[in-house]
């Protein structure tokens, strides 16, 4: 566990950032439609998450009204479809990871398809995705499913490679099948590599979710940002994007924590 | 009764830059049911592709193994390996991996427990049940590792150099562990070591193989009472025999090596 003081330890440059941003807002040396100053950001901030709408005990229960907030409704749509196209990638990429690693012929197969549609950034299969699917979810989650797709693919296919060949052979010697071999010693030796290319993974969907919603969705908070621009809400703008940052981290931390929870006996791992 | 092991003019090589290695060449050795034996020389002689052959993780190109009158053709837990590395699953307990075997043939959950704390009992592990193998020392790792094989009650254990990598302390006690366990048990052992100490504190029998081409260049018998003491003087004297045979064996590798750096 890290200390108080390690975890305080970068608070002075980012009050410092902030101090010297109030001052150059405060001196009027920049157009504050341009780069508004931290305090107007936060009072916008706190105006997108609260509820627009006071309490009424008639209409909702509590907690609906809640999290009527349009910044909690714009990250409870982007971090849906986050999930669910990282679902979707996942859940095509494990197994096919899993066969190319540990089958040279099925690698020899498909490797040079993956490799000519893998350098093809997630972003070009926009117009595709608006023709296939549409306006609205579908194309979101069709982007974000091939962005997480390949970076667990490329991790499963190394993890399976590096097991170790001593491992194999020593289920071998105590009587394993192919299939409890890998059920059993490959598909856990090889955790390690999938569960980072996971954090990856749900990284690049994160970025692809963003895009998606400036273009085929109309809320999230992708299409929000893009949204103040054009009524030249700066103030609103560097909200979303700060809200944007903190719901990307809690993210990473989730897999963080999931990925040293799952890999407690690993090696490289304090606990 | 057929032996425990029996080799028949066994071959093999490997590829190699030049010309191919001769790693096994015409070897025959019959090895009897309870008998603890030392294949011994300096590396690359082809002790542990001898092993290896005879786990079944590779087949000779040519020659016959059989293994209690069975020919080998795969590996199997009839012949339970010990490797140096330990080859412990890391993401398994201590009490998952010594009944690992036992798990996977399909013993009943409460027989399989009862068994595997009787052997974490007999290396006196209990306490360790629930670590994973990062959290323990080299010594007792590899008692996990023997504990994994006698878990399957294999009546032939193959140990590769398996106390190779620990200190001298950890390594004697292993050695008496090894050798209670082996008399108590009634197992076949081929043990392959480069510790001319080692072979003689532990083997009923002593095999020094030479360097490539690997063939057999001595097969002595050791008829020491044990247990048995390194400071004796029949100890030594035995002890400067096998020097003599492995040292000769060791200038010619070390002769070879520069050689391979001279023409590379």
């Amino acid at each position: 566990m890290r200390s108080w003081y390690e975890r305080l330890a970068g608070l002075p440059l980012i009050l410092g950032v902030l101090a010297l941003w109030e001052t150059v807002g405060l001196a009027g040396w920049v157009n504050p439609k341009i780069l508004p100053p931290p305090h107007a950001v936060i009072a916008k901030w706190w105006e997108y998450l609260t509820p627009p709408q006071p309490y009424d005990p008639e209409a909702e229960s509590r907690l609906s009204w809640l999290f009527s907030g349009e910044l909690i409704q714009d990250a409870e749509g982007s971090l849906y479809r986050v999930l669910a196209g990282f679902i979707v990638g996942s859940l095509l990429a494990v197994p096919l990871g899993l066969l190319m690693g540990a089958s040279p012929r099925v690698y020899r197969w498909s490797n040079p398809l993956i490799q000519i549609l893998r350098p093809i950034p997630p972003i070009a299969y926009i117009p595709l995705s608006i023709l296939w699917f549409g306006l609205g979810n579908p194309p979101a989650i069709f982007l974000i499913a091939i962005g997480a797709f390949f970076p667990v693919l490329m991790n499963t296919i190394a993890g399976v490679r590096a097991v170790d060949g001593i491992f194999l052979r020593a289920a071998q010697n105590l009587g394993a099948s192919p299939y409890t071999t890998f059920r059993r010693v490959i598909l856990p030796a090889s955790a390690p590599y999938i569960l980072a290319g996971m954090r990856i993974g749900i990284g690049t969907a994160f970025i692809v979710v963003i895009v998606a919603e400036m273009i085929a969705v109309n809320n999230g908070l992708g299409f929000r940002i893009l949204e103040a621009r054009e009524y030249f809400w700066s103030d609103k703008i560097i909200a979303g994007m700060l809200s944007i940052g903190l719901v990307g981290l809690a993210i990473d931390q989730v897999m963080s924590r999931l990925n040293n929870h799952l890999l407690r006996w690993h090696r490289g791992l304090e606990h | 009764m057929p032996p425990a092991i029996a080799l028949q003019d066994v071959h093999k090589a490997f590829p190699g830059a030049q010309a191919p290695i001769v790693a096994l060449q015409d070897i025959s050795l019959t090895v009897p049911t309870g008998q603890f034996v030392c294949l011994l020389g300096p590396s690359g002689c082809g002790k542990s592709t001898l092993l290896n052959a005879v786990a079944g993780f590779s087949k000779p190109d040519r020659g016959s193994i059989s293994v209690n009158g069975k020919p080998v053709v795969k590996p199997g837990p009839d012949r339970g390996m010990v490797f140096q590395e330990y080859a412990l699953f890391p993401w398994m307990t201590v009490a998952q991996n010594v009944g690992f075997g036992l798990d996977i043939q399909g013993l009943p959950k409460a027989q399989c427990q009862r068994r595997v704390s009787a052997l974490l009992a007999l290396f006196k592990l209990s306490e360790f049940a629930e670590r994973y193998p990062k959290e323990l020392s080299g010594g007792m790792r590899q008692r996990v590792a023997i504990a994994r094989i006698l878990a399957l009650d294999s009546p032939i254990l193959l140990m590769d150099e398996p106390f190779g990598a620990l200190d001298a302390l950890t390594r004697r006690s292993l050695q008496d562990e090894l050798l209670r366990i082996w008399s108590e048990l009634g197992k076949t052992v081929l043990f392959v070591t480069h510790s001319i100490e080692e072979s003689i504190f532990l083997a009923d029998r002593i095999v020094v193989m030479t360097y490539r081409p690997g063939t057999i260049k001595r097969d002595l018998v050791v008829e020491l009472p044990r247990p048995r003491d390194p400071a004796a003087p029949e100890f030594n004297q035995l002890k400067r025999t096998l020097s003599d045979l492995v040292m000769s064996e060791q200038t010619r590798h070390e002769a070879a090596e520069r050689h391979a750096f001279a023409t590379d």
